[in-house]
């Protein structure tokens, strides 16, 4: 089943590609400049197709099956988004064209500002961000600015529950502040007295993911959100998981200062095998002013209105335009231009296709087949946190009678039924922790299934374990060796000696 | 477990050799256990120095990355290039071949904090009873 | 329309299975008077609906496909092969995540190790990552790395004047919080003209300097001499200090690979490799190094290896660097990569070649000294450009460049060049264009008659 590198494919004064000659007087190379050599293979386009074509078949996606990895909302990718995000009209445009030239592009930007606001209640929104991680460096840099702004000087800590993603404490590091690690209590929940007893004056901020990635929502939201607030600290949402609550509760009314949003997760854009994302920033009115920039805004343009509105009066929808606009003590760009722009557009897409009602029916249904799922599956394997959980959940490995057996052998018998595995060994305060996250788009054949699969992988591990081990068994290759990997790094093809 | 007689221990894993006013530093047997297989040992340059108890390398396995701390106070006098392309004696030899850094002594009167072999067994005996490491 | 499948009889089995009545009894932890608040949003759409109105929308704009663009400045129109988005619509790349688990990715690894390998092909470089956000972003993280590199001792940046300015702008963003200086760019000879000094770069190297950057052909189209490059990364390795190019991947087809003049890492924007322009995203920004600097590298890293049966197989590989492990201690919070669209430049390159990527690149630079040589036998307009450049160039115009841009779109339907003075108060009047291989000798003649009427 393994395909040839596209090195070991190529052929000298082959070539895929068909380009226009030359129509205009050559101009002599400059001397000295010009490479001796450039060594990229050499192979005709039905190579270059079938090569491709091979190697996606060595490939697992949610359009091939189920894909519950935990924390990263696998849903359905709509192929509407894909149509829509291809309009020659939106790939076509160049980012420094006049404005004037492209409000279909920036009239969809500021409409999806709209929507993310609406729909977690934060005053203002900047799309930039290019992925999750990108926009919680951004939140944090805007927490840094805002003290910065009132003089406070003091403030180096950033609170950090124990079972946050490993990018939360490294984005705090990134900005200057020390991370402080709050432990989680019996419940799943902030140990709320741990936190009492770091809230000071050097508190800058506490980075909460809620629901957490145990798949819990904090019971105790709004007393922590108090707890931040009267120290001085500013409360950070990881919006990783914000599909189990799209009009089930705003973040702004929980007390969340600033939140990013995984529009690859929560709003059906594809991941693409590791990108790109996008994940824009929403910010309560306090902080919008530092918000990285551009973001869109819409202006009157009195010169040009049309309507027949007397001075003072409202004008017209079609007498504004859209402009990039920069917020007045902005943190600076994060990345060139204004965002993912085509992501946005499949984001955009997907919002329009549910309406409110369509959103918040997602989100339900996230929470309800999660549920349905955990109720299954903590029958025989161990549940560490046996609460009504959101949209995903955390088992504590394998069952305790399978001895030997460990939350890797699962996930790769897992694979033998036609599965992709949750994730696995995460998040960190669960020992042998399996996250799964079925999400909203996966019916209750698809799920009973699964569970079906997972029961009878619990009984193997009791009764064959060395097919566990030996897993899996169907895939392209078997485990790898990674140990080899990183000892005798070979990260690019060199030709044979 | 391999327990180096010789060498005197800190409750972070590490062992340290007196050679004189010079010292030679590595991880234990136990601690190499616990990484697993090492993949790569980031050493500090010769000529550097560290405070006692100061991280002065780190080593990773696989799935972990450990920082890896200087017994006593010293400056670097010779760093184990070996370990660039066999990081895999860390694992094999951890009291010899696999050794990390070579170092002056600062102050040699530090060294009597640190455990003997028998106190550095007790202790890791102690370590494994309560399941941590 | 909302891709959920159960019936009302499903759902209210599984709330039987687990022992609630309704699905809001899910939510008890949720404070209750916050609970199901009222969200206001547009009508649900129908798939036709939608696509008329996005439809209506894209075609409101001013598209590159109706309009000739002599636009660039760091976002290009190249021509991308049609077997790319072919590629790229393959739903096992694209509904895909992070290749965690080898075994169901083997597709993604081996691609991702292709594309790494392609860009040190193109770089003259050891090792490639997978990829980050963009070419500001890999900027910014190669600051990071360089600094890292020194052990956090060395907090001092040069940055070339004349590097794409939000580049420059994204290092200072990324960097506010790290305490680090950030010099170079605001150099007193800076402000005559568009050319840097070198020697006024190396002036500022010393012990405290991490890193020292230059874009090559930099934001204004002009190159420098691979000696001349040289001589400064001799410079900048004798102050103990890394040496980082930003390039154009095209500029690369056909010029001297930083590798070969001493860059010890090298950046860059990958659009120009087969991603459509797109209004600015999603990009990916390349990003290559020594071998000896791997292990301080950011982002994902694909490796070679064996399965226990000994075949071939690739993963993701050096993981202990990142920040799933590293946490505080992580060289940068980059958890992912631009996968889609590192894969759009690995087909493209490979699509490309050896000898189509150096076609595409001496058509970028024939027709853009075509147009430079026509436009400064124009009355009024001054090439300001010096030799040698690639494919783009500064003129000098009569009238200010919005006022000529906007003649140009609405007269003659070409969309025209960067306006300097936006950004760099002493080039007001002064236009950055930029011609690549989709510019045909008629655009470029329509271009330099459409400038003729403009300046009349």
């Amino acid at each position: 089943m393994s395909e040839p590198l596209i090195f070991e494919i190529s052929s000298p004064g082959r070539c895929g590609a068909s380009l226009p000659a030359c129509d205009v007087p050559p101009t002599p190379l400059p001397a000295g400049m010009v490479r001796a050599d450039l060594p990229l293979p050499e192979v005709s386009e039905v190579d270059i197709v079938r090569h491709y074509v091979r190697l996606s078949q060595l490939n697992y996606g949610v359009d091939k099956g189920f894909y519950p990895l935990g924390s990263c909302t696998m849903k359905y990718n709509p192929k509407v988004n894909e149509v829509a995000a291809r309009l020659p009209g939106f790939v076509r445009t160049h980012p420094y064209q006049d404005p004037d030239s492209v409000q279909g592009n920036l009239a969809l930007m500021f409409e999806l500002q709209e929507y993310l606001k609406e729909l977690s209640g934060f005053a203002a929104v900047s799309l930039q961000p290019a992925a999750g991680a990108h926009g919680e460096l951004t939140g944090v840099l805007i927490i840094r600015a805002y003290h910065q702004s009132q003089g406070d000087g003091k403030r180096t800590k950033m609170l950090i529950p124990d079972s946050a993603h490993g990018t939360n404490p490294a984005s705090t590091t990134m900005c200057g502040y020390t991370t402080v690690e709050i432990k989680s209590d019996g419940r799943g929940n902030v140990d709320l007295d741990d936190l009492r007893a770091h809230c000071d004056d050097t508190v800058a901020g506490l980075m909460l993911t809620n629901p957490n990635t145990l798949g819990l929502f904090d019971e105790h939201v709004l007393e922590i959100a108090e707890l931040v607030h009267n120290c001085g600290g500013l409360l950070y949402g990881d919006g990783a998981n914000f599909n189990a609550l799209m009009g089930i509760v705003k973040p702004a009314h929980l007390g969340f200062d600033v939140m990013h949003f995984n529009l690859h997760k929560t709003f059906s854009t594809p991941h693409g095998g590791g990108g790109p994302g996008s994940g824009p920033v929403g910010v309560s009115q306090r902080l919008a002013q530092f918000l990285p920039g551009p973001i869109v805004v819409l202006e009157v343009t009195e010169d040009s209105c049309v309507c027949d509105a007397e001075e003072g009066e409202e004008h017209a929808q079609e007498c504004y335009v859209l402009r990039l606009a920069r917020p007045e003590h902005s943190i600076g760009r994060m990345k060139s231009f204004y965002g993912n722009f085509g992501v946005l557009i499949k984001a955009y897409t997907y919002i329009r296709m549910l309406g409110a009602a369509g959103l918040r029916q997602a989100s339900e249904d996230a929470v309800l087949n999660a549920n349905y799922l955990m109720h299954r599956l903590k029958k025989v394997y161990p549940l560490p946190y046996d609460r009504t959980c959101m949209h995903e959940f955390v088992l504590g490995g394998p069952p305790p009678q399978a001895k030997d057996i460990h939350t890797m052998d699962v996930a790769k018998r897992l694979m033998d039924y036609g599965f992709h595995p949750p994730t696995v060994y995460f998040p960190l305060i669960v020992h042998e922790a399996i996250m799964i996250e079925p999400t909203e788009t996966e019916s209750k054949a698809t799920l009973d299934a699964f569970a079906e699969a997972m029961i009878t992988i619990a009984e193997e591990a009791v009764a064959d374990p060395d097919l566990l081990h030996s897993a899996p068994h169907v895939t392209p290759v078997t485990r790898l060796d990674e140990v080899k990997a990183a000892r005798e790094p070979r990260l690019r093809w060199t030709p044979p000696q | 477990m391999k327990i180096d007689k010789d060498c005197r221990y800190v409750e972070t894993h590490e062992w340290i050799r007196v050679e004189g006013r010079e010292a030679v530093t590595g991880i234990t047997d136990y601690a190499q256990e616990q990484l697993s297989d090492v993949v790569y040992v980031e050493l500090p340059e010769v000529g550097e120095s560290f405070a006692k108890g100061e991280a002065y390398a780190t080593v990773e396995s696989v799935k972990t990355a450990s920082e890896v701390y200087l017994p006593v106070s010293g400056k670097i006098t010779e760093i184990n290039n070996e370990l660039d392309t066999k990081p895999q004696l860390v694992n094999e030899d951890p009291f010899g071949a696999g050794w990390f850094v070579r170092f002056t002594m600062a102050d040699p009167s530090e060294l009597d904090d640190l455990m003997d072999a028998d106190a550095y067994e007790k202790f890791v005996a102690e370590e494994k009873a309560k399941g941590g490491h | 329309m909302t891709y959920v499948p159960h019936s009302q009889a499903e759902r209210q089995a599984m709330l039987a299975a687990i022992g609630v009545d309704r699905v809001e009894d899910l939510f008890a932890d949720v404070p209750e008077a916050l609970r199901f608040p009222e969200i206001s949003l547009p009508e649900p759409l129908s798939e036709p609906e939608i696509l008329r109105e996005l439809q209506g929308m894209s075609e409101s704009n001013a598209d590159l496909d109706h309009y000739a663009c002599f636009l660039g400045a760091g976002a290009y129109n190249h021509y991308v092969p049609s077997v790319v988005d072919h590629v790229l619509s393959r739903s096992e790349f694209y509904t895909a995540y992070t290749p965690y688990q080898p075994e169901v990715s083997q597709g993604t690894l081996q691609t991702i190790f292709e594309y790494q390998s392609m860009i040190c092909a193109l770089t003259g470089m050891d090792v490639a990552n997978a990829s980050h956000y963009d070419g500001a972003t890999s900027m910014a993280e190669a600051v990071l790395m360089a600094v890292a590199v020194s052990r956090d001792k060395r907090r001092k940046v040069i940055l070339s004047p004349t590097i794409h300015p939000e580049y420059r702008e994204t290092v200072r963003t990324y960097t506010q919080g790290m305490g680090l200086t950030v010099v170079g760019d605001e150099l007193s000879a800076w402000g005559q003209g568009i050319d840097f000094d070198p020697q006024a770069l190396k002036a500022l190297l010393d012990s405290d300097t991490a890193c020292l950057i230059v874009q090559n052909p930099d934001f204004f189209g002009q190159m420098k001499s691979p000696a001349a490059l040289q001589a400064l990364a001799d410079a900048v390795h004798a102050a103990g200090a890394l040496f980082v190019i930003s390039a154009d991947p095209i500029s690369l087809g056909l010029f001297t690979p930083p590798g070969d003049y001493g860059a010890d890492i090298v950046i860059g924007e990958g659009q120009p490799l087969g991603n459509a322009i797109s209004f600015g995203g999603p990009y990916l920004g390349y990003f290559a190094c020594k071998d000896r600097f791997k292990h301080k590298m950011a982002g994902r890293l694909v490796g070679e290896t064996v399965d226990t049966q000994g075949r071939r197989g690739f993963v993701l590989t050096l993981t202990a660097r990142e920040q799933h492990i590293r946490r505080e201690k992580a060289t940068s919070n980059i958890c992912s990569n631009q996968a889609l669209c590192a894969l759009a430049a690995g087909v493209y390159l490979a699509t490309l070649g050896k000898r189509g990527l150096r076609t595409v690149a001496e058509l970028c630079y024939h027709k853009a000294h075509y147009a430079a040589s026509q436009i400064a036998a124009l009355n009024g307009y001054q090439l300001v450009s010096k030799e040698p450049f690639f494919k783009e160039f500064v003129v000098r115009f009569p009238k200010p460049v919005a006022e000529v841009n906007r003649y140009l779109l609405d007269e003659w339907g070409i969309i025209g060049g960067y306006d300097l003075g936006q950004v760099y108060p002493h080039l007001a009047g002064h236009a950055l264009l930029c011609v690549t291989e989709m510019n045909s000798r008629a655009d470029i003649d329509d271009l330099v008659q459409a400038l003729k009427e403009a300046a009349a």
